[in-house]
């Protein structure tokens, strides 16, 4: 497993492994300085301490329930649903601390925008479902409009499967055409940070490979944070990755070097399957 | 379980099933077949000549030409019975004279034999006293005589009740002023024109029988003995009656209490009373429900609400009209007594229970990841619930709504005090805020129960009843379309 992982990385066109000082260079937009979040009781993330950089694609893994969704769906507040949760340390969007009292949710969503594990369009045609975000945010014009649909379903590389078929209700998309879809609809307000949840796990390979395709073609354009389970996806996909396990941050480091070179023994453990 | 018990269990539970199903159309039918057929009688029926002259002279309607050669036809056929009726009013008369004669009356009464006036029992209670000789068995004769004219007048009545007023005479009041307009209605008219009935009280253990008496016995050896063999052999020609396909029906005016016309104004009481109904409980329901739905916490003051909701909708629809009555009219004053307006508010507040459940439960229904999407978009939180939720929830919500305004339109209870009237014009949008209105199910209720010649109209009341139903079942049968569409528009 871990050779073949370390394949994976090794294929991708990487460039020279000091990378990773190149990564760490700029300030990250995400910051989490001893971030923990509960629901009632019971810790999900217990004290995470990690930065994200601008622009790259971060992975997220770890085994069931260490907190990888609870943290993820904390940096556009998804959170805030369920009346349970609540935080403790800071987490920082761009020097913002994203906790403080009277910060605007509806501008933070609009900047971090999110796919979920499970595809879910709006029973809507697909022009609406790309459309939504625009809309709420107050553009109305149909011109304006077209073009914003068009750009972001080309952008997630579903415009020429769609472009016939805008009309039609999205829930007659196939899957991981409305997984597609669903990240176009999260492109169109134009976030800079991308949240996805799983967003392959319940696609066929084929499809999967599309949205792999497709995270490598936003890279660079967008911040995307990523949560998976497939960790050679993790490795295929991303620049970073983070290991968490029981709601700690285990370990966080450049891709190429944690999945052949993992610093600590329970990421050389869950990497080469001896659990998780 | 064994694989052959498994089988039988489910053959039987398959049985069962359609046993149920066949039992239940089959009391639909058994229930809706005569409900049917006897309103589809207010609207197809075999009109005599006088349904068309009505129809003529109030509205203006019919090949005018035709309907007149019609009622010219009709009243020469009625003219040999009217001869004989006018023959025997003369021998009444004659007799009178002779009694004159034979007790040598005063010259007045011979001035009133001449004059004929006043009418024949005026004129004989007059003449009581003016009589010189014998005056007793003077007296007994008048009032034998007396007696025939009553009997006559009987006959006359009878005849008027079928044929319309006979020659010369003016009514004021409308139903007197045409016969029988529905020849199933003649046909028992004719029967009471031939026979007369009394009680037979022989058998002292039992209530007295009605026995029918041929009414020709009274006047054996008269000008009008042959009237009833005659009438009962024209009857046909005298009324001329025609398969009359009146669908107007739904959209006349209703005249002299449901005699004659349709029932216009109650179907437009109707549709003003069920839209206003969901005008008010539509918005309010859907608002409340979104709110119990998506915004309140489960705190033990909401369970209460929505507990009171739950009985709510268990109270029997007459406490609403009280309700109605002593708060939208004597307390809120909507309008000084009832009115469509009083009315509907009564009703939405009948139905919002409905309305409110139903549609929370819609809502609820509608998967929690639609709104995560609209939030992780940066929906605000009402903006989700207009844009996302509630479209999604469409279904469920418009089947709730229509079906509560087949309810609120066949209700009856909650409108007696706040909104109804027996009679009544067709009313105009306006006026809805400040008058009552007829309406089909307080009709439907009034003809049955109240109205002074039901038997007359029976018609008019299936007419209503098959109309109320057929708004209703059509308003249920959009509510299927409606949600089937909608469902299908969002499942792609
Ligand atoms: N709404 C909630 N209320 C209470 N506890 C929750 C809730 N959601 C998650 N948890 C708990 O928080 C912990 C972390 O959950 P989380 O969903 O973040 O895990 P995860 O890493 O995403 O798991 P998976 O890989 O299975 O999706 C789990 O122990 C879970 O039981
Ligand atoms: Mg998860």
């Amino acid at each position: 497993m871990a050779m073949r992982i370390s394949d994976v990385v090794r294929s991708r066109d990487m460039r020279p492994a000091d990378e990773a000082a190149d990564l760490q260079a700029g300030p990250p937009i995400v910051e989490a300085d001893d971030f923990s979040v509960f629901y009632g009781s019971t810790e999900a993330v217990c004290g995470v301490t990690l930065g994200i950089p601008a622009g790259k694609v971060t992975a997220v893994i770890g085994p069931s329930g260490c907190g990888k969704s609870t943290f993820l769906r904390a940096i556009n507040r998804m959170n805030d649903l369920i009346p349970s949760c609540r935080t403790t340390g800071k987490l920082m969007l761009e020097g913002q601390d994203l906790y403080e009292p009277g910060l605007d949710v509806v501008t933070l969503r609009r900047t971090v925008g999110m796919v979920f594990q499970k595809p879910n369009p709006f029973p809507k045609s697909v022009f609406d479902n790309v459309a939504y975000g625009p809309r709420i945010h107050g553009s109305h014009s149909r011109q304006e409009l077209s073009e914003v649909v068009e750009g972001s379903l080309r952008r997630a590389a579903l415009w020429e499967e769609v472009k016939d078929r805008l009309s039609d209700n999205a829930l007659s998309l196939s899957g991981g055409q409305q997984q597609r879809l669903c990240i176009a609809r999260a492109l169109a307000v134009d976030p800079d940070i991308v949240l996805m949840d799983e967003p392959a796990s319940a696609l066929d390979p084929r499809s999967t490979a599309r949205i792999e395709d497709l995270i490598g073609e936003l890279r660079g354009h967008y911040t995307i944070i990523i949560v998976t389970h497939n960790m050679q996806q993790a490795a295929r996909v991303s620049d970073m990755t983070a290991f968490l396990y029981e709601g700690r941050l285990v370990e966080c480091g450049p891709t190429a070097r944690l999945f052949t070179k993992p610093r600590e023994q329970e990421t050389e453990d869950y990497i080469t399957g001896r659990f998780g | 379980m064994h694989l052959g018990t498994r089988k039988v269990l489910d053959r039987s539970f398959a049985g069962l099933g359609i046993f149920s199903v066949v039992l239940m159309s089959a009391a639909l039918l058994v229930l809706l077949g005569p409900i049917f057929v006897r309103g589809l009688g207010a609207f197809v029926f075999r009109a005599t000549v006088e349904h068309h002259r009505f129809i003529l002279e109030h509205f203006g309607r019919g090949d005018r030409r035709q309907v007149q050669g019609r009622i010219a036809a009709a009243r020469q056929s009625r003219e040999p019975l009217y001869d004989m009726i006018a023959r025997h009013e003369d021998e009444l008369w004659q007799s009178f004279r002779a009694i004159a004669d034979r007790h040598k009356a005063e010259a007045a009464v011979y001035e009133m034999i001449e004059s004929r006036e006043p009418d024949l029992p005026r004129a004989l209670r007059a003449a009581r006293y003016s009589l010189t000789e014998d005056g007793r068995h003077g007296r007994d004769a008048l009032d034998a005589l007396e007696q025939r004219w009553e009997v006559f007048e009987e006959l006359r009545e009878k005849v008027r009740v079928l044929l319309g007023p006979l020659p010369g005479e003016q009514f004021a009041l409308l139903r007197k002023q045409y016969g029988q307009t529905r020849w199933g209605r003649a046909q028992v008219k004719l029967h009471d024109l031939l026979y007369d009935y009394d009680y037979d009280y022989s058998d002292p253990n039992q209530m007295g029988r009605k026995v029918y008496v041929p009414r020709v016995e009274q006047f054996e050896g008269t000008a009008v003995e042959p009237l009833f063999a005659y009438a009962e052999d024209n009857l046909h020609a005298m009324l001329l009656p025609r398969w009359t396909f009146y669908w107007r029906f739904l959209f006349d005016e209703s005249f002299d209490a449901h005699f004659f016309g349709g029932i216009w104004p109650a179907v437009l009481g109707t549709l003003y009373l069920t839209v206003g109904t969901m005008l008010i409980a539509g918005p309010t329901g859907i608002i409340a429900a979104a709110y119990l739905a998506e915004y309140a916490r489960q705190t033990w003051r909401v369970s209460l609400i929505r507990t009171c909701i739950s009985t709510l909708a268990g109270v029997p629809s007459i406490v609403f009209g009280l309700f109605g009555l002593a708060f939208f009219v004597n307390t809120l004053h909507v309008s000084d007594s009832r009115s469509v307006l009083a009315g509907a508010l009564t009703l939405a507040v009948l139905v919002l229970p409905t309305v409110i459940r139903a549609s929370e439960e819609a809502i609820r229904a509608v998967p929690q990841t639609y709104k995560e999407a609209a939030l992780s978009l940066g929906a605000t939180k009402w903006r989700t619930t207009f844009t996302v939720v509630l479209p999604a929830a469409l279904p469920g919500v418009l089947t709730s709504i229509i079906i509560s305004m087949g309810r609120a339109a066949g209700e009856t209870a909650p409108i007696i005090f706040t909104a109804a009237v027996s009679l009544g014009k067709p009313l105009k949008l306006w006026q809805t805020l400040s008058q009552p209105t007829p309406a089909l199910p307080w009709n439907i209720y009034n003809l049955a129960t109240e109205h002074e010649a039901v038997d007359e109209i029976r018609h008019v009341q299936y007419g209503m009843v098959l109309t109320l139903i057929v708004m209703v079942l059509a308003l249920n049968v959009t509510a299927i379309i409606l949600r089937a569409r909608i469902s299908r528009k969002l499942r792609g």
